[in-house]
């Protein structure tokens, strides 16, 4: 149990993806890399268009075919690349070792067919098991993922649940094979801000239980705070600073996670006359199909220097496991 | 903890199920399927139960409707029964009728199905040859290929569906470049569903309703197909069946209406009941119609 504790589950390295489009290729990732331990939670935080998502897909083997492709890199789970498995092989792993939960649960469940044989499906793909087994094991899920009366609501259709019964839906799918991964892909953008609670809750809970290793996207860093151990902040499709949350949310070292933390509306001040008003980083994601030759935050950023528009900042340490890739790190 | 939260739970009512209920709420596709399915018993049961053979003389011909009692709708030219006729016709231009439509779903959903799921290069091929059959006339090249082979009803049948697919197709098509982009499934993805379920099991059903109201339009069209190529002669001489009876009857038609009215009626009120049925279906499947 010590022994293991230390070895990554999975381990990305230097993963890019590019798209095809009408207007060239977008470098959609770029040299992503990062290492998970068993049991703990990557935050993954960034604007949209960062590639937070993208990142995500290209772990589950999901990149949409045949506009975008991962053109470098390893993804390991256990020591495995995946990027170079069989289809057979992914086909295992998916669902089964990495598993995922997708952002709208409204529109992630198929409408035509109920939630039990829904969660039966992945028994029975994963687990051989026949209709009635799978179907029994589909009650045992949802009962773990806090529904009550499983055995009714194994018989619903999705549109008879609400949203927070459908996301918990999508995690007994997710958690049907004890995966060893778990990608949380902003699991609760579509809800109201109590079921988040809950459904962030039940993910903790469930992760104890299993140990499971979580990757939890998000854009919200208050959900960063109190879930992730470690948290990777994304920008243009670059991972431009990582390091454990404390650290992170102490003493960020990039400018744009500086922005991002600043951005969180603070709600313990006085909200009288003198209130502050809601901070924003101007400027939007730039375009990912004709990068600049400087680092891609540079004209958004109030301290960029011309070194910061002539070439791109490698990672710099900046503490224990820290990492920042801007130039103004590379003093200390 | 649970007992607290709720007693009931939402009884499960299937999509299907809330379907049917809408459907009913039409009035007019109501009516149009009990027509067709009173046409359908009437012809199915109708030769046991009325047992005059509709190809052999049982009257003098051109008897009027209502002048002989032994035969209520009056005879054609060749002194035959009209009403035994109806019923023998109504077999082999509804066999006709629905098997072609069948072949026509077929052959729509699997072109349609493909091109639009693994889109890029399967997709501009098939839909050329899609196009190539949309643009050519329809019912001169099912009678090209008709007059290919000898005219029976296997024949006719085939030959509608084979210029009838191309519309189905597009529409199959339409649907899952719709839906394959959404995210359950993808969702089936992340459990591992092979590109074969994904396209059967999650997305075919998903796309069925839109289907299933072209399919029924196609049965209707494929009767006025086969009522059209019997009409023109290129139907199978030696079978019976709405169209042929309007044909064979068409020069006297100035002396005895009666022996093209009544085939003319029924292929109306079928292929009407069929239309209603579809805008029914139509109904039941478009939740925007849907009060609640």
């Amino acid at each position: 149990m010590v022994q293991t504790k230390d070895v990554p589950v999975l381990e990305v390295d230097k993963v890019e993806v590019e798209f095809r489009t009408s207007k060239g290729v977008a470098h959609v990732l770029n040299k992503v890399g990062f290492s998970l331990e068993k049991g703990k939670t990557l935050g993954i935080v960034g604007e949209s268009g960062s590639g937070k998502s993208m990142t995500a897909l290209a772990i589950m083997g999901l990149v949409p075919q045949p506009l975008g492709r991962v053109v470098a890199g390893r993804i390991l789970l256990d020591g495995e690349d995946l990027l170079s498995a069989s289809n057979d092989r992914i086909r295992q792993i998916r669902g089964d070792e990495i598993s995922m939960i997708f952002q709208e649960p409204m529109t992630s469940l198929n409408p035509v067919f109920t939630v039990g044989e829904q969660i039966a499906e992945v028994f029975r793909f994963h687990r051989n098991a026949d209709r009635s087994q799978a179907l029994e094991q589909a009650v045992k899920m949802l009962h773990a993922v806090g529904i009550p009366h499983p055995g009714q609501r194994v018989k619903n259709y999705p549109h008879e649940l609400s949203g927070g019964m459908r996301q918990r839906v999508m995690i007994a799918m997710a958690l049907a094979c004890n995966p060893k991964v778990l990608i949380a892909d902003e699991p609760t953008t579509a809800l109201d801000v109590t079921v988040q609670a809950q459904i962030f809750d039940l993910i903790e809970d469930l992760q104890k239980e299993t140990e499971t290793t979580v990757i939890l996207i998000t854009h919200d860093m208050g959900v960063i705070a109190e879930m992730a151990h470690r948290v990777a902040v994304m920008y243009a499709g670059r991972i431009v600073e990582e390091g454990s949350v404390a650290e992170i949310l102490s003493t960020p070292k990039h400018p744009y996670t500086i922005g991002l933390i600043s951005c969180v509306p603070k709600l313990d001040l006085d909200p009288s006359d003198q209130r502050p008003p809601l901070v924003e980083i101007p400027g939007i994601v730039p375009s990912l199909i004709e990068p600049g030759i400087g680092c891609a935050f540079a004209p958004r950023c109030n301290h960029a220097t011309e070194k910061c528009r002539a070439s791109i900042p490698p990672s710099f340490e900046v503490g224990e496991n820290h990492r920042a890739a801007c130039w103004l790190s590379e003093k200390r | 903890m649970t007992q607290n939260i709720s007693e009931h739970t939402v009884k499960p009512e299937s999509p299907w199920k809330e379907a049917w209920k809408m459907f009913l709420r039409n009035k007019a596709a109501a009516v149009g399927l009990t027509v067709l399915i009173t046409i359908l018993l009437i012809t199915a049961l109708g030769p046991t139960l009325y047992g005059v053979d509709a190809y052999s003389m049982v009257a003098a011909p051109f008897t009027p409707p209502g002048a002989d009692s032994n035969v209520i709708l009056g005879t054609d030219f060749l002194g035959r029964d009209i009403a035994a006729g109806l019923i023998v016709g109504g077999r082999a231009t509804l066999l006709v009728g629905g098997a072609a439509a069948l072949i026509t779903v077929i052959i729509g959903v699997l072109v349609g199905a493909t091109a639009g799921f693994f889109g890029g290069n399967v997709d501009e091929i098939l839909m050329r040859v899609t196009e190539f059959f949309q643009v050519l006339p329809a019912l001169l090249f099912a009678m090209v290929l008709i007059a290919l082979f000898s005219p029976s009803l296997l024949t006719i049948t085939f030959a509608i569906g084979v210029v009838a697919w191309p519309q189905t197709a597009r529409l199959t098509r339409a649907e899952f470049l719709k839906i394959k982009q959404l995210e359950y499934v993808t969702a089936a993805r992340s459990i591992a569903s092979t590109n074969g379920r994904i396209m059967w099991l999650v997305i075919l059903p998903n796309a069925l309703p839109p289907l299933i109201v072209s399919a029924t339009l196609v049965v209707g069209v494929a009767i006025l197909f086969e009522a059209g190529l019997s009409f023109l002669g290129m139907g199978d001489p030696n079978v019976m069946s709405w169209g042929l009876m309007i044909g064979a009857n068409r020069p006297y038609i100035l002396d005895a209406w009666w022996t093209v009215t009544f085939p003319g009626m029924c292929i109306f009120l079928t292929v009407l009941s069929v239309s209603l049925i579809g805008d029914g279906l139509n109904d039941a499947f478009n939740p925007k119609l849907r009060e609640r």
